[in-house]
């Protein structure tokens, strides 16, 4: 069953890997990278399972968190247009 | 047998990843792209087993390379230049240093070769020995702080000047700059 899960996980990143590069627009590339990180996750929990070593499952977690930082990261990006300091004050900036 | 093939489609999905950070031209994508690639490395140590190697590829990797490279991307520009015309002799260049490596690699023992050099020279002794001689129950904390101590001394060094590297050259001048702002206004 286990061999089944990861059999169409790697399908599926197949397919949204051809969306990443064969995507018309950047914005294509983007989610399907995101939705990459969570395949790659979803693999590790699959593969720790198979290989009856579920205690594998914190690592996945652990890269689930890593990649929400990414996602933040990139959130943050295309709000302020870098990744400046933590405290800021917009409004201020726009009134000077 | 599944176990070599998810490795095999780790490697060939790499592969085409790879592929994809030369094609794109919108620097954005490709740096997204990378960290994909990083997290499938990872992905591809977890089922080797080397789960520290997996940890560190993902949090350097997937992690803060990520937001390293986005925060190069805002102050530089997010499109690659025109690319040069097909050149010849940095081609060729990377053949060469492409075949020399495979061919660093004939010489090399299989893959989980149990006779291979590095489980046969002072690994026995490290298993054996080191509750006796060092103490911790874990062998590799034995290893680490122990028989490689001052290897890992040097790399505490190395990383600790890096840190204090990038603090000079960021962080210090930032915090200035935002006081002299404040004072202005």
């Amino acid at each position: 069953m286990f061999i089944a899960a990861i059999c169409a996980i790697l399908v599926t990143m197949v397919l949204v890997l051809i969306r990443a590069l064969l995507g018309p627009s950047v914005w294509n590339c983007i989610l399907a990278i995101n939705s990459f990180g969570t395949l790659t996750v979803l693999l590790i929990a699959a593969h720790g399972f198979l290989m009856e070593r579920p205690e594998f499952l914190d690592i996945a977690l652990v890269y689930a968190l890593i990649s929400y930082i990414g996602t933040i990261a990139v959130l943050k990006f295309f709000e302020y247009g870098d990744l400046g300091p933590a405290k800021r004050a917009p409004l201020d900036e726009e009134s000077n | 047998m599944i176990e070599a093939l998810i490795d095999e489609a780790i490697l060939g999905l790499m592969l085409v990843i790879a592929i994809g950070v030369l094609y794109w031209r919108n620097l954005f994508a490709a740096a997204m792209l990378t960290s994909i690639y990083s997290l499938l490395a990872a992905a591809l140590f977890v089922v080797m087993d080397a789960v520290d190697v997996a940890f560190t590829e993902a949090a350097v990797g997937a992690g803060i390379s990520i937001i390293l490279t986005l925060g190069t991307l805002a102050l530089t520009c997010g499109e690659q230049k025109p690319r040069p015309v097909f050149v010849l002799g940095p081609f060729l260049l990377v053949l060469l240093t492409g075949a020399v490596l495979i061919y660093g690699t004939l010489d090399m023992p299989d893959y989980g070769d149990a006779l291979a050099p590095i489980h046969s020279h002072v690994a026995p002794r490290y298993l054996e020995e080191s509750r006796g001689e060092v103490g911790p129950p874990n062998v590799v904390t034995s290893v680490l702080a122990s028989y490689r101590g001052y290897d890992t001394l040097g790399e505490t060094v190395v990383i600790f000047t890096a840190g204090i590297g990038v603090f000079a050259l960021l962080g210090h001048g930032r915090r200035r700059g935002k006081v002299v702002a404040k004072e202005e206004v």
